[in-house]
Formats: structure tokens, C-alpha cells, sequence
């Protein structure tokens, strides 16, 4: 059985400044999928694990981050702290016998960068074969 | 401080089950400086009880606040003005909050969603390591300020023992064998004499082997 996810997308200023391109436009002409809903912070490492899990509570089937380079982040450590906090949510979802899939952290180089819309993909067929979130039912 | 980690979910989720409200109450103490139960930590549990209960179709609701301490009457009080609001209160302290709330409020049940583990002090940013048995008759004096009961695998007390290889213990080569450190430590003030000093058969009755310790100080009773 098919079904729309809905994934959100926590992505650094720098690593996501396409999404402002042509006021957005650009992503959705890219192939961007429909799916995701970005959130813009300042810098990654401002997450918290409750910014993440509230995410879930709020209805995501997924959720992931898109930070800076680990060797490149423009606050120095802020992408490492989001990775670290994301490993956090992926073993508590596991705790709760949710599959750990269901939250990711990608590195990506700043600006406009196929791979940002090719993570976003990923994320959209990952979740929807694993189909609505456990926390929805 | 006390050291202590969070239990994993699913036993917090078991313990609260058919609970409809939960008070999830952090300490400001111990427990916030070791990150395991300070207000950050009791929102992620917060977080991961609603939704423990919404993957079983269920509806939990948390109210989260903390306490100064939970090893304190006065602070305990403070519970009193969430009376009525909550079935439980899921504690984020360690094991002495649990059981300070349960001495004082006969009619709150109290769970824990901490595992309390050791004396101990932070190593590096994240790491702690344990320090101190609280075994009631210290002989740091006499050891360098190294303590051989939470430090030795086998808390001998004429250490070190046949598994001590190159300053490691024999359980793990990651553990410092820490009667290699005493002797290290002692010659390096030319206390190496005190080695020969056999320590007599140790009684452990202060230890907790005597049952519940209990201090009362009449300097300070009113």
C-alpha cells in the first residue's frame, strides 16, 4: 500500500542556501521531493534530540539533518554535535522498536549541490518503503 | 557525584503503561552534571514516554519540572503543587530521589528512569569513571589518594595481585591496574615503606554489609 510521507528536513543555513534560489522554485524544478519539509537553522549544531523527537510527535514519518562537512562546518563543530544527536533519537527509537532508518544525518558541501536533492530522494523512497510511522498508527 | 544512566525506554514505557498523566521530575544535581537526569534529559524522556505510548495507541501526558534536589525534604515539598495533576512521577534522579519521594509521599507511586551506577568524576567531556565505594572507613590515606576498594577489580586491600601486567588489570587491558598507580604514586613522595605495611583483615560492616547506614549528628539535630 502506497503512501505520502511526511518527512522533515532540518538542514544548515549554508548547506540548503538553494532553497531560497528563484524563491524555491529551483529545489521543486530539481526533482526535490514533495515529501520533505525544510527547516532552515542557523546551524545544526543548535538542534537538540527534543527538536528532533518533537518532529516525530508532530507526525513526520521521517526525519533527518543536513549539516555542513564533519572537516567543514562553518561553526567549527556543529555539524559533528547534530550527528551525535541524531545517533541519540536513532537508539531511542530502537529502544522503542521503531527502525532506525526513520532518522538520518547526511554531510553535505554547502550551496547548491545535486547531492542535497539526491539525499532528499533517498530519504523519500527509504521512507515510504517502510511505510507510515509506528507513532501515527 | 553520583553517577547515573538512563534506563532504556521500553522498561520506562512498561513501568508507565496504564498511567494517563506522569510528573517526569529532573534533579538539579548530581544527575544534571553527569547529563543523565537534569531538565534537558527529563524532556527527552518526556519526549520518548508520549511517544513509547503512541506506538501502543495510547495518550500519555507529561508534565516535566525539576527540583533543586530530591535527597532533601524541603525540596520534595515542592511536589505538592502538581498533586492531582499526574498518576505517577517517572524520577530522573538517582535512586535516592526514588526512594526519597516514596519515604515522604505515601500515596505517589514513584518510578525510576535511571540505572544509578557509581561514585564517580568526569574523566573527559562525556566520560566518568567511578572513584569512591562510599565504603564508610577510607584508607586514601594510606594509599596515595587512590582508592583500592572502587579501583581494584578485586578491592584487595594488599595489593597488587598476580594479573597485574604492565600497570594493567587482568579483567581488561583498558583498566589501570590501580595498585600499580599506589606504588608509582607513593615512591614518588618516597612512601614506596608503606607497601610493606599489611592492611589487617578489613571489616566491611561499615560498607553496608551491616545493613542500612544511617548518620545522625547531634551538633546538628534540632
Amino acid at each position: 500500500m502506497s503512501f505520502d510521507p511526511a518527512i522533515t528536513l532540518f538542514s544548515c543555513h549554508y548547506t540548503s542556501q538553494q532553497s531560497c534560489a528563484e524563491e524555491g522554485s529551483e529545489l521543486e524544478s530539481l526533482g526535490f521531493p514533495q515529501s520533505i519539509n525544510l527547516v532552515r537553522v542557523p546551524c545544526t549544531g543548535k538542534l537538540q534530540v527534543t527538536t528532533l523527537l518533537n518532529a516525530f510527535e508532530e507526525g513526520a514519518d521521517g526525519v533527518y539533518v543536513v549539516g555542513c562537512p564533519e572537516d567543514g562546518c562553518h561553526n567549527v563543530k556543529g555539524s559533528a554535535r547534530a550527528a551525535k544527536r541524531v545517533e541519540a533519537v536513532r537508539e531511542a527509537l530502537v529502544e522503542l522498536g521503531v527502525e532506525a532508518g526513520r532518522v538520518e544525518m547526511y554531510h553535505l558541501p554547502r550551496g547548491l549541490h545535486p547531492e542535497f536533492v539526491e539525499k532528499g530522494k533517498e530519504m523519500d523512497s527509504r521512507i515510504r518503503d517502510l511505510g507510515p510511522s509506528p507513532f501515527n498508527g | 557525584m553520583i553517577v547515573a544512566e538512563r534506563k532504556p525506554m521500553a522498561e520506562i514505557v512498561e513501568m508507565v503503561k496504564d498511567c494517563k498523566k506522569v510528573l517526569v521530575l529532573a534533579c538539579r544535581g548530581c544527575v544534571t552534571v553527569c547529563s543523565a537526569g537534569g531538565e534537558r534529559e527529563a524532556d527527552i524522556i518526556a519526549s520518548l514516554i508520549r511517544l513509547g505510548a503512541k506506538k501502543e495507541g495510547k495518550k500519555i501526558e507529561t508534565i516535566t519540572a525539576s527540583l533543586v534536589r530530591q535527597c532533601d525534604r524541603e525540596y520534595i515539598d515542592e511536589i505538592d503543587q502538581w498533586k492531582g495533576k499526574y498518576d505517577a512521577v517517572v524520577s530522573t534522579a538517582c535512586g535516592v530521589g526514588v526512594n526519597f519521594i516514596s519515604n515522604l509521599r505515601k500515596d505517589t507511586m514513584v518510578y525510576p528512569a535511571l540505572n544509578t551506577t557509581f561514585f564517580g568524576g568526569s574523566a573527559e567531556q562525556g566520560e566518568w569513571t567511578e572513584q569512591c565505594a562510599g565504603c564508610g572507613d577510607c584508607v586514601l590515606h594510606l594509599t596515595g589518594g587512590l582508592c583500592p576498594v572502587a579501583r581494584c577489580a578485586k578491592s584487595l586491600m594488599n595489593g597488587p595481585c598476580g594479573g597485574s601486567v604492565d600497570g594493567r588489570c587482568e579483567i581488561h587491558k583498558d583498566v589501570e591496574c590501580i595498585w600499580q598507580s599506589i606504588h608509582d604514586r607513593l615512591a614518588s613522595f618516597d612512601r614506596s615503606a608503606q607497601m610493606e605495611v599489611i592492611a589487617p583483615i578489613r571489616d566491611w560492616s561499615t560498607a553496608g554489609h551491616g545493613g542500612p547506614r544511617k548518620i545522625v549528628r547531634d551538633d546538628l539535630t534540632v
